[in-house]
């Protein structure tokens, strides 16, 4: 786990203050592998509105690095990536202008 | 349409792609995509094109399977010989795709149907192999403002283009305005066709279908695509509308319909 924590800290610069009180939907991913995790994300997203926070849930490590950063490639701004506990992982994701 | 997991699977390595996403593939489910010719090139396009997702494929062909089309109309297996090419063709795509509709046309496409067929598809993929067919699909396309892809191939050689008239891009006519006389073309019967040649010029036909469907990249209206097996040379020339296009100039002399005489040399 420690390097993809190293692999997070250099792509995601974190942003704890207020630890993100609020999201307006959430995705349980676990046991989903890649790239299912960052399509379902993407398209809860698309259903989503303009600035609505997704938390997304995953467990596939090689997730917690390609999710967040095919997210941001699409545009969306990461807000946080952090272990729930020894095996999942959360992504807190702001919608962007829906087009 | 909201997507199931099987869906997501399917079509994971595409909706990755930037342009592509969900919204993308939603355009793809809803696109209706007309085939003139189920051989040498409506075969690859129209695998590619199920395979992609496309929602609704129209298969049209008259001709039954023999054994010397299997050299490269993939669309068509040995058991096959003796179907009609379409019923082949609808089975083929219905078992690598259960999810695209196969609408198939067996009867001869002629004036009197061709404009009713194709006004309830979005877009039209020409492969068919005769000089009659190409410039009815392509006066049909012009009068129903459809985008036609056109391909064509002989021997060790393929062209490829796009005709949007419709949005301000030439037709097939202003390239060449009347069927060659007679005898003047050799046929692939004649002059023989490599089955890879057709297989490459007919999966750019789907390359510019999804293209067109997306929204995505550079058409190839206003230009035309060369291509030679041999040398594995792409060329390209750049096309304008003929402003004295006697279909889609300025004063059209053609107001409806040609059938043109479908010769044995044709």
């Amino acid at each position: 786990m420690g390097g993809i924590s190293a692999a997070i800290e250099r792509d995601i610069p974190k942003n704890r203050e207020g630890r993100f009180p609020r999201f307006d939907r959430e995705l349980n991913l676990k046991g989903k592998i890649c790239p299912y995790t960052f399509i379902e994300s993407m398209l809860t997203l698309e259903e989503m509105k303009r600035d609505e926070v997704l938390r997304v849930i995953v467990d596939y490590p090689p997730a917690v690095c390609d999710v967040p950063r095919s997210l941001k490639n699409e545009g969306y701004e990461v807000l946080d990536v952090s272990p729930i506990n020894e095996t999942d992982w959360e992504i807190w994701v702001r919608n962007k202008e829906v087009e | 349409m909201k997507f199931s997991e099987e869906q997501i699977h399917r079509y994971s390595r595409q909706m990755i792609l930037p342009g592509i996403g969900g919204k993308g593939q939603r355009k793809l489910g809803e696109a209706r995509v007309f085939i003139m010719g189920a051989g040498g090139l409506g075969s690859p396009a129209a695998i590619y094109l199920a395979a992609a997702g496309v929602g609704a494929i129209g298969l049209a062909d008259f001709d039954r399977v023999e054994l010397h089309n299997l050299q490269r109309q993939i669309l068509h297996r040995t058991p096959d010989i003796g179907l009609l090419k379409v019923d082949s063709g609808k089975k083929t795509l219905e078992t690598l795709n259960p999810e695209v509709q196969v609408q198939v046309y067996s009867e001869r496409i002629t004036s009197a149907n061709i404009r009713d067929i194709i006004k309830d598809y979005h877009l039209v993929l020409d492969g068919s192999d005769n000089f009659p067919t190409r410039f009815l699909v392509n006066d049909a396309c012009f009068f129903e403002k459809k985008t036609l892809i056109s391909g064509a191939i002989l021997r060790f050689d393929g062209q490829l283009s796009t005709f949007k008239p419709h949005a301000g891009g030439p037709c097939y006519r202003c390239l060449f305005p009347e069927p060659p006389p007679p005898g003047t073309i050799p046929s692939c019967q004649e002059a023989g066709i490599l089955g890879a040649v057709a297989g490459t010029i007919g999966l750019l036909q789907a390359n510019e279908a999804l293209k067109e469907i997306l929204g995505l990249g550079r058409s190839m209206s206003g230009r035309l695509l060369l291509f030679n097996a041999l040398s594995l040379c792409f060329d390209e020339v750049k096309i304008e509308p003929n402003p004295v296009c006697r279909l889609c100039g300025k004063n059209p002399a053609i107001k409806e319909l040609i059938d043109y005489p479908l010769t044995c040399q044709a």
